[in-house]
Formats: structure tokens, C-alpha cells, sequence
């Protein structure tokens, strides 16, 4: 299942980059297996984005762009990158680092610090946006109060606020995330198993939300996590590399161990994942949430209240469930985007919590 | 607690609330009442999976998923004659037994009736047989053929006749060493499996044109279906996906039914246990590769939360299904009126035309816009191997068909006249729709046609 491979020993045991031809070759590819040199490497990474960018239209000359930086390796790469490839390419770009705080002690704090380096590094101006500032609630506080189980709920949530808020007061025109291939095909999954139609149909766009505040492109989206890996280690590049303390609970877990798997025995399997998910054929229908602003904040909504509302004011309640599973709270006349039609009856619309037997 | 499966992300239907409420099909109950949910009297069957029902309502829930597959998609109607495939496990095992029951009970109503309106329809059974090709001793092969007969043999009035199918009997003429051939010419193990997945399918459409069955029925169970729709997302078939997993495939010169759509494996294996109906398990080898990953894999997802499996395959039944996914018409005057009204006609919107899909000659799956670009993309002048390749969706193309171009030819002579045919059918079909569009432009008369 090797493509391209080829192998001409010059002394025993070493081969040659089989692109170049030239130097010797110093690692195998995680997306194709190819036997390459370091630099032949950096080459097609770069440009195998750089094409993604171009054939996707992803930014116009003179944009002002922020990206999201956790100070993980997806984002210093995606710094990294995309600043080398707009001055290489020119693209007339704006670029900014935009990082959330979201209040995890002994994981976020570090990782703000890395950031911090990135900003001398790269020459890139740096904005923080924190949970508690925008919130009055950090994830410390948050998990003390809700447990371990949705925690990545509240977060994930929020965060997609803040990086929007963090956009406005940098007054960029877009935000572009370091999401990979990896995570989209995760995503992908999990929603087959979860049943989420209306996600599914949207979750392989390489750009998102053009019709709200701030439009965000993920890049990355064809780019595997090893070869970020690969790369971030190779150029010596200065990132974070622990995972999130609250995350073993995640459902996502079970997704991404299966791809882990699944990379080892069809490498290119994580990309067609991807394209299975840019091929299915979803109606219209049940596609888009009928779209309108939230009546707490003004942020863009589905529903009367937007997410980030509903589960705050679950916090500041005392009321964990508040917002997790389906809910009948103010939000009970607009449309939910999956609609069962068969399954549970008269449970499914309780709350999560809220049942007694 | 209890909150829908699909949407909580809670993850607390997996811990210890999973002791007090079981899913089973669509209902949920609390076991403090130690009674059959259904008939309120008797007590249910007990264990892990016997929570719910009595051994009576089980039986007759499970039967009527059954039964409302059939008669809502005019599944099996008075004219049909239906080839079960039957390959001894528990899923076609019920299948058979239900369409055994079902066909029995319209020979009684025709029996009684004075005026014989309805015919009964003809059942058929067929057992592809792969000693050939199996690592498993063939005297053991024969016993399972020996059993199986008995069981068909038992399930008669009315009689049915047991098809015994040698698998390289999709050769014409002597097709063992060209079936091994084949086979060991396919590097991907998870290509080899699917290979062999797509022969049987063929062969089962061999047997059932030429012995004048006009349906095939498959045990295909929501459990296997849920594998699929992983599967098939994991090799990139996700616009293909929704042919496979609807209850009706007409794609095929005899269309396939799948009236256990909706029965999840667990149940069919406990109805086997409950009613001693006999299943001749057949090791086909560990299921290795993609394949056995994702069974696994849905395996553990389904223990953690047992409407899994039924989340699954009622997100990938939100996809849109093609045209061919529902049974052909016919104007049989001898179905009731009332038998056609409850036809379930797929939703597609009336002003939806029937496009045309390209077909890949292997896996017989429509070919999405990336691969039908490539194939218009191509020149004209091909040898027939080098039309075969192109003409295959990108994941036969990948995992099945050799790596090596100059291989090609050698594995196009390998392959069986159903397959072959399938390709020229489809170049051909897909050249003369292009023809059509451009003909106002073509200034020759005398075009050349490869």
C-alpha cells in the first residue's frame, strides 16, 4: 500500500528522497508513506496548503486575518505557515494572533505563555480574551460546578463566542482556526453517531459562518496531525503539547481512537472520511437553522437565545443541565434542526436531569 | 435519567442508568415493574437482553418489524417469486423463517378462499458455496450444505427449492483457478473481503435470473447496516452510502429487499435461541482489515449505548436515496388496491426527474462527480482493460484494482462476464449520453466508437 516509494540504497540501509533524488531521506510521510527528505517535506507541506488556500479562495489581498492560537501545535504551525506563505506568496495579508483564556489552571496558563513567545517570534500582534472577562465564569469554576461530563460543551461553546468577540476588537475580517484533517474526520463520525443531520451537512465546509459576524476557514483541513506533528518538530518550532486536563471524558475519544486505528492500516482513510462527508447528499430542508440574533447578547442564533446564554444562565442558576441535551427552555417554539421521527416519546423531551421515576 | 440517545452528550446513558432503562427497537420502559411492557401479564424473557418483552410479544414485535417492511415497500407481492439468500447465520436464518411464515400463512388463505383470487407467491432459497475459495476443510462445508437442507426441507408446505451455488459458477465455463486468480491479485486485504462481498452479490443475481426469480431477499439487519454506514464513510463511499442501506435496491436486474432493515442482530439471535431455529454458523474467517475495524469498533459504541446502532442508521436513512431505491412499477392488476395504496413511495419531490447514474462495474455504487469527471475527462482510444479502469469509482480503484497500470490487463482477464459486461454497458451508456449533449456541435457523421 505504499505509493511512490521508491528505494535506491546508496550504503547499506539508506535510501534516497524519492522527490528530489538528492538528499537522503529522512522520514516516511504519514499521508502517503513516501520516503522524503527534510526539506523536500517542508516543500510539499507548504505548498499542498498554499493550494488549498488558492483553489478555495480562502483570503483576498489586504484582509486583516486573526488566528486562533492556543499556543498547540495546530496553531503555531498554522502561524508559522501562513505567515511564511504570505510573504512567499504575497497574499496581502493582515495577520494577528487571537487566544482565549479560558481559566484551566495548570493547562491553559502555559499554554498563554507559549503564545506570548509565539507573538516575538513570529512579529504577530497578540490579543487574549478570557472566559472570566467575558463570562464571569472560567472552566475551573465551571467543571467544580457542573462535573466532568459536558464540560466540553460549555467550552466549546464558548469559545466560539469569544473568538468572535476577539475578532471584533481586532476588527479582522476573518479568523482562520488550525483544524486538521484529523479533527474534521473525527467530526464527521461523530456526528453519524449522534444523529446530527443538520451538522453533518455543514461540518466539511472549509469556511464557515460567511453569513454571520466573522467568517472563519480552517486551512488545515486536508493537512493530517502527524505531518503537523512532523513539522513543528523538525523546524524546532515552539508549541504546548499537553492535552486538555478535562478532556479523557469526551465522546470525541472513542472517534478518535478509532482513526488512530484506522490510520495505521489505510493512512489515506482519514481523507476519504472527509470526502464521504463533502459527498452525502443531504436535503435542503433539514439543512439550515432558521437564523436570527439572540435576545440576551445580540449574538447570531438559531434559537431565541443563543447557546452561550442558555448555558450561562444554567451557571449562574445553579442548574448544570440547563442547555444540555434537548432542552424546553425559552427556546421551545423554534425549530430544532433534527427531527426524530421515530424513538423516544414522551422522554425525549424532558430534560436531561429533570425526570423523576 | 433519560434524554435521547442521539442529541445528550452526556454520556449517561452509558453508566449505571443503563441498568434501569433498556432500549430496545423504540421503547423505553423502567424494569421496577417486572412485567412484559407490552401485554402487561406475562413476564419478560429475562437476562441482558430479554428486559422488555414476554417470549409472545417478542416474537410478534419482531415478526411485525417484519411485516411492515414487507408490506409497506411491496416487498413480496401474491405474483413474486423470492430468492432468500440464505447463508446459515442468524439473520437470514430469520428471513427465511419469516417469509416461510408469511408465505405459509397466504397458502392457508388461498386454500380457504372460494374463489382463489391471490396466488401464493413462490419462495426459492440459495447458499453461495465458497469451498473453493475458503481456508476452511470442505467436509465441514458439506455438513453445513447437509444441515441446511434440512432446514429448508422442514420449512415446507409449501415445498422450496434449495439452490446450492458453487461460487465460481459466475464463470462461465471453468472459473476455479480464475476465481483464485483474482482474488490473489488483490493486495488490500479490506479490498479482497469487498471483493468477494460484491462476486456473491453477483452470483445471487446469476442464479436468481436463471431459475425466473423475480426479488431477492437479503437478512441484512440494522447491526450490519450500522457497519456499513461507517465502513463505507471510512472509504470514502459516502455518496454511494444511501443505494446500500434502503429497504429496497432496484439497481440490480433483480432487485434486492432488505425486510430485516429494521431488526437490530441481537434480537434475530435471541428469536433463534427462543425458537430453536437452527443456524449453521460457518467461520468465514476473522473479519480482518477495515472491515473487522469497524465491526469492533461499532461493538463497542453499541455497549455503551445500546440504541447505537440504531442512531446510526437512522442518520445515514436521512440521506438522500436514489431513484432506484424503491421497487419498480408494475402494473399488476392482481394486487389489491388497497395492497398499492400502501406502497411507501419514497418522499422525492414530484418534479424531480430520474437522473441517470454511471455505475462502477465492480461494486455496481453510482459514481459521484469527482469520479464521473475523470471518466469524461478520458480520450477515446482505450483498450476494453484500460475502459474498465476508468469506468471504477475511486475506492475499487484504490483497494481492489491492482497498483501497477501494467497489471490492469491481466486482472481484466481474470474477471467473470457479469462484471465485464457491467463496464461496457456503462461506457457505453455513459459515451452516448455525453454524444447527446454535444451532438448539435459534432460536424462529423462517422465517429469513431471504442
Amino acid at each position: 500500500m505504499e505509493k511512490g516509494e521508491e528505494e535506491k540504497p546508496t550504503k547499506a540501509g539508506s535510501r534516497l528522497c524519492c522527490i528530489c533524488n538528492q538528499r537522503r531521506a529522512a522520514l516516511k510521510r504519514p499521508k502517503t508513506l513516501q520516503q522524503i527528505c527534510r526539506e523536500c517535506f517542508y516543500e510539499v507541506f507548504e505548498e499542498e496548503i498554499h493550494q488549498v488556500i488558492v483553489e478555495n479562495q480562502l483570503f483576498k489581498p489586504g484582509e486583516r486575518v486573526a488566528i486562533g492560537a492556543s499556543g498547540g501545535k495546530d496553531s503555531t504551525v498554522l502561524a508559522y505557515v501562513l505567515s511564511e506563505l504570505n510573504r512567499r506568496h504575497n497574499y496581502g495579508l493582515d495577520l494577528f494572533l487571537l487566544s482565549v483564556d479560558e481559566g484551566i489552571t495548570g493547562y491553559r496558563d502555559d499554554s498563554l505563555e507559549t503564545v506570548k513567545r509565539n507573538e516575538i517570534q513570529y512579529g504577530l500582534p497578540l490579543k487574549i480574551v478570557s472566559y472570566k472577562d467575558l463570562y464571569g465564569w472560567t472552566m475551573d469554576e465551571i467543571v467544580k460546578m457542573i462535573g466532568l461530563k459536558n464540560n466540553c460543551t460549555f467550552c466549546g461553546v464558548f469559545r466560539r463566542q469569544a473568538l468572535d468577540r476577539g475578532a471584533a476588537l481586532l476588527k479582522v475580517d476573518k479568523v482562520a482556526t488550525g483544524h486538521n484533517a484529523d479533527d474534521i474526520a473525527e467530526t464527521v463520525l461523530l456526528n453519524i453517531l449522534r444523529g446530527d443531520i443538520a451538522r453533518l451537512s455543514r461540518c466539511t465546509s472549509i469556511v464557515t459562518g460567511e453569513d454571520g459576524p466573522i467568517p472563519r476557514c480552517k486551512p488545515f483541513k486536508y493537512t493530517y496531525e502527524k505531518e503537523i506533528v512532523m513539522y513543528a518538530y523538525f523546524k524546532r518550532l515552539d508549541y504546548f503539547s499537553t492535552e486538555c486536563i478535562y478532556s479523557p471524558n469526551a465522546y470525541r475519544g472513542f472517534a478518535r481512537e478509532f482513526i488512530k486505528d484506522l490510520e495505521r492500516i489505510r493512512p489515506r482513510a482519514i481523507l476519504d472520511i472527509i470526502q464521504s462527508g463533502e459527498d452525502f447528499r443531504i436535503s435542503t430542508f433539514t439543512k439550515m437553522p432558521e437564523q436570527g440574533t439572540c435576545e440576551r447578547c445580540g449574538y447570531i442564533s438559531s434559537q431565541k437565545w443563543c447557546k452561550a446564554c442558555v448555558l450561562l444562565e444554567g451557571l449562574n442558576r445553579g442548574l448544570p443541565k440547563l442547555g444540555i441535551g434537548r432542552s424546553r427552555g425559552p427556546n421551545n417554539d423554534r425549530k430544532n434542526g433534527t427531527k426524530e421521527t421515530n424513538g423516544a416519546k414522551s422522554i425525549e423531551s424532558k430534560q436531561c436531569g429533570t425526570l423523576d421515576f | 435519567m433519560a434524554c435521547n440517545p442521539s442529541n445528550c452528550q452526556s454520556n449517561c446513558y452509558g453508566n449505571k442508568e443503563k441498568a434501569e432503562i433498556v432500549v430496545v427497537g423504540e421503547e423505553y420502559v423502567s424494569t421496577n415493574q417486572n412485567l412484559c411492557i407490552k401485554c402487561k401479564t406475562n413476564e419478560p424473557i429475562g437476562g441482558d437482553e430479554g428486559r422488555m418483552f414476554c417470549v409472545e410479544c417478542f416474537r410478534s414485535n419482531l415478526y411485525g418489524k417484519f411485516r411492515l417492511a414487507v408490506t409497506s415497500h411491496a416487498m413480496i407481492t401474491p405474483t413474486d417469486n423470492v430468492l432468500v439468500a440464505f447463508s446459515g447465520g442468524p439473520s437470514s436464518r430469520v428471513a427465511l423463517q419469516f417469509v416461510h411464515e408469511l408465505q405459509h400463512k397466504s397458502l392457508k388463505n388461498f386454500d380457504a378462499s372460494r374463489d382463489r383470487s391471490l396466488p401464493v407467491f413462490g419462495v426459492g432459497v440459495a447458499f453461495i458455496d465458497e469451498t473453493t475459495i475458503s481456508p476452511l476443510p470442505s467436509h465441514d462445508i458439506d455438513r453445513a450444505i447437509q444441515d441446511i437442507r434440512l432446514i429448508v426441507s422442514n420449512l415446507a408446505p409449501p415445498i422450496k427449492q434449495l439452490h446450492v451455488v458453487p461460487i465460481e459458477n459466475i464463470y462461465s465455463g471453468d472459473g476455479m483457478n480464475r476465481l483464485k486468480n483474482l482474488l490473489d491479485a488483490v493486495s488490500d486485504t479490506t479490498g479482497k473481503e469487498d471483493l468477494l462481498l460484491h462476486l456473491r452479490m453477483s452470483s445471487l443475481q446469476k442464479v436468481a435470473s436463471e431459475s425466473g426469480y423475480n426479488k431477492i431477499v437479503l437478512g441484512l439487519c440494522t447491526s450490519r447496516i450500522a457497519c456499513h454506514v461507517i465502513s463505507a464513510t471510512v472509504k470514502g463511499q459516502g455518496y454511494s452510502l444511501p443505494a446500500d442501506i434502503q429497504y429496497v435496491d432496484s439497481r440490480w436486474e433483480i432487485p434486492v429487499v432488505l425486510p430485516l432493515r429494521d431488526c437490530l442482530v441481537q434480537e434475530l439471535n435471541m428469536l433463534c435461541h427462543l425458537d430453536g431455529l437452527k443456524t449453521v454458523e460457518l467461520l468465514k474467517g476473522p473479519c480482518s482489515g477495515i472491515n473487522g475495524l469497524v465491526s469492533s469498533f461499532v461493538r463497542v459504541l453499541q455497549e455503551e449505548n445500546p440504541s447505537r446502532e440504531c442512531t446510526i442508521v437512522r442518520t445515514a436513512g436521512k440521506l438522500t436515496p436514489f431513484h432506484f431505491n424503491r421497487i419498480p412499477e408494475s402494473d399488476d392488476s392482481v394486487i389489491p388496491l388497497a395492497t398499492r395504496r400502501r406502497q411507501k413511495r419514497y418522499n422525492l419531490k414530484p418534479n424531480e426527474s430520474i437522473s441517470s447514474e454511471t455505475f462502477c462495474p465492480i461494486c455496481n455504487s453510482p459514481l459521484n462527480k469527482s469520479d464521473m469527471l475523470r471518466l469524461s475527462n478520458l480520450g477515446s482510444c482505450r483498450t476494453s482493460s484500460d475502459s474498465f479502469g476508468a469506468a471504477c469509482c475511486s475506492s475499487c480503484r484504490f483497494q481492489i484494482l491492482p497498483k501497477d497500470p501494467s497489471s490492469i490487463d491481466h486482472f481484466y482477464s481474470l474477471l467473470p462476464q457479469p462484471l465485464v459486461a457491467r463496464a461496457k454497458h456503462s461506457s457505453y451508456d455513459n459515451l452516448s449520453l455525453l454524444r447527446e449533449q454535444i451532438q448539435d456541435c459534432l460536424l462529423s457523421d462517422n465517429e469513431d466508437e471504442s
